[in-house]
């Protein structure tokens, strides 16, 4: 599956069934500074992401 | 993962509450937090004019959604920073959130362009005046929006902050031992003396990942990018801790900012309070009339010593 990610803007291949959890864990992310969009929806950390989902991380933090 | 309260597929988990909610609970949660805060902390009532400090992010966005969609008066200002293309993405994102959803409750937008006045963006202005960018940008932000208060008569402004950014402050002010800022991280700051706008932080209870999700779930075109100027900061450092030890231990930053909040409200009160402490060193600035602590605010001393170094 395709993961969209951002800070800096790329793309990275990553092979599925996955959970987001696990995803999140083998990029080295953290849950609390992410979200995770799967098409259009928003995805708790439990669901199954499949080869060929669209999928975008999406960082939350800001500067403020 | 099923909604804590109807069941149905969650689509957001929120450990710090043990809870999972579906889209219409998740906003009805958000709402109720921010219901909370304002009753709580005295912010405002149904018939006050309230200013929202908008950047063109998720926070300000969603906080501006959010006080519309509780019935509140909440017009909003926009300083436009002249950062290049940020900006104007910033800018364009705010401009569409203002004609697609806050015309329809009636509310306006201010403009403030920091171009106009000063003649150079931001970067451009913090070189002429060997400052940094962040610094600067602080100073031209603080003055704009409570000028545009004071002008427009706004009984309150309400800026974005959140959970994560008074949680990374409180965290930053206490490794420094920055006691004196300590008084200053109230959610709610009132009018202390005369030409000072009351400052409110109606999201003081959301973390910023609820607020991301809030801006996803109600479509909601926020910026996504980092100000190209906040790269390498502290704030983001200290969120950077905190969201490793509230990943290991939900709970942590409410804990840490609320916990502060909760022991400053039980704090003996000293001899003099804040506003008396303000009025005691703060007067008119002899250029425009703002609150100051010098004869000329820094404001009006930036303004002066750009004009200087441009000519």
């Amino acid at each position: 599956m395709q993961i969209q990610l951002s800070h800096p803007a790329r793309t990275v291949e990553v092979k599925g069934p996955k959970k987001v959890k696990d995803l999140l864990r083998e990029l080295n992310l953290v849950v609390e500074a992410h979200l995770v969009i799967k098409g259009d929806d928003l995805v708790t950390e439990d669901e199954m992401l499949y080869d060929g989902d669209q999928i975008e991380i999406r960082p939350v933090i800001s500067g403020g | 993962m099923n909604c804590t309260k109807c069941k149905t597929k969650a689509v957001i988990g929120l450990p710090r509450h043990n809870a999972a909610f579906c889209k219409n609970c998740f906003n009805g949660f958000v709402h109720d937090q921010v219901a909370r805060a304002i009753k709580s902390e005295w912010m405002f009532g149904k018939e006050d004019r309230i200013l929202v400090a908008v950047s063109g992010g998720k926070d300000s966005l969603a906080l501006w959604d959010i006080l519309l969609k509780l019935g509140y008066r909440a017009d909003a200002l926009y300083v436009n920073l002249g950062i290049g293309a940020y900006s104007e993405q910033s800018h364009a994102k705010v401009t569409k959130f203002a004609e697609a959803v806050a015309a329809s409750h009636g509310a306006m937008l201010h403009l403030h362009t920091v171009e106009q006045e000063a003649g150079a963006g931001i970067k451009e202005l913090a070189q002429l005046i060997h400052r940094p960018t962040c610094s600067t940008c602080g100073t031209i932000k603080r003055y704009q929006f409570n000028r545009v208060a004071i002008e427009q008569q706004y009984d309150v402004m309400a800026t974005g902050h959140n959970l994560d950014d008074e949680a990374a402050r409180l965290l930053g002010n206490v490794l420094h031992w920055q006691e004196e800022y300590l008084d200053k991280q109230s959610p709610s700051l009132p009018a202390s003396v005369e030409g000072f706008a009351k400052k409110v932080k109606p999201l003081y209870r959301l973390s910023e990942r609820e607020l991301a999700a809030y801006a996803v779930l109600n479509r909601i075109d926020y910026i996504v990018e980092e100000c190209p100027m906040a790269k390498g900061s502290k704030m983001l450092q200290y969120k950077e801790v905190l969201n490793r030890l509230e990943t290991e231990s939900p709970g942590t930053k409410q804990t840490f900012y609320w916990g502060f909040l909760d022991k400053q409200s039980k704090k003996q009160p000293t001899a003099t309070t804040m506003a008396e402490k303000d009025r005691a060193v703060l007067h008119p600035c002899t250029s425009c009339s703002q609150p100051t602590t010098a004869e000329v605010c820094s404001y009006c001393k930036m303004m002066a010593r750009a004009g200087t170094a441009k000519s």
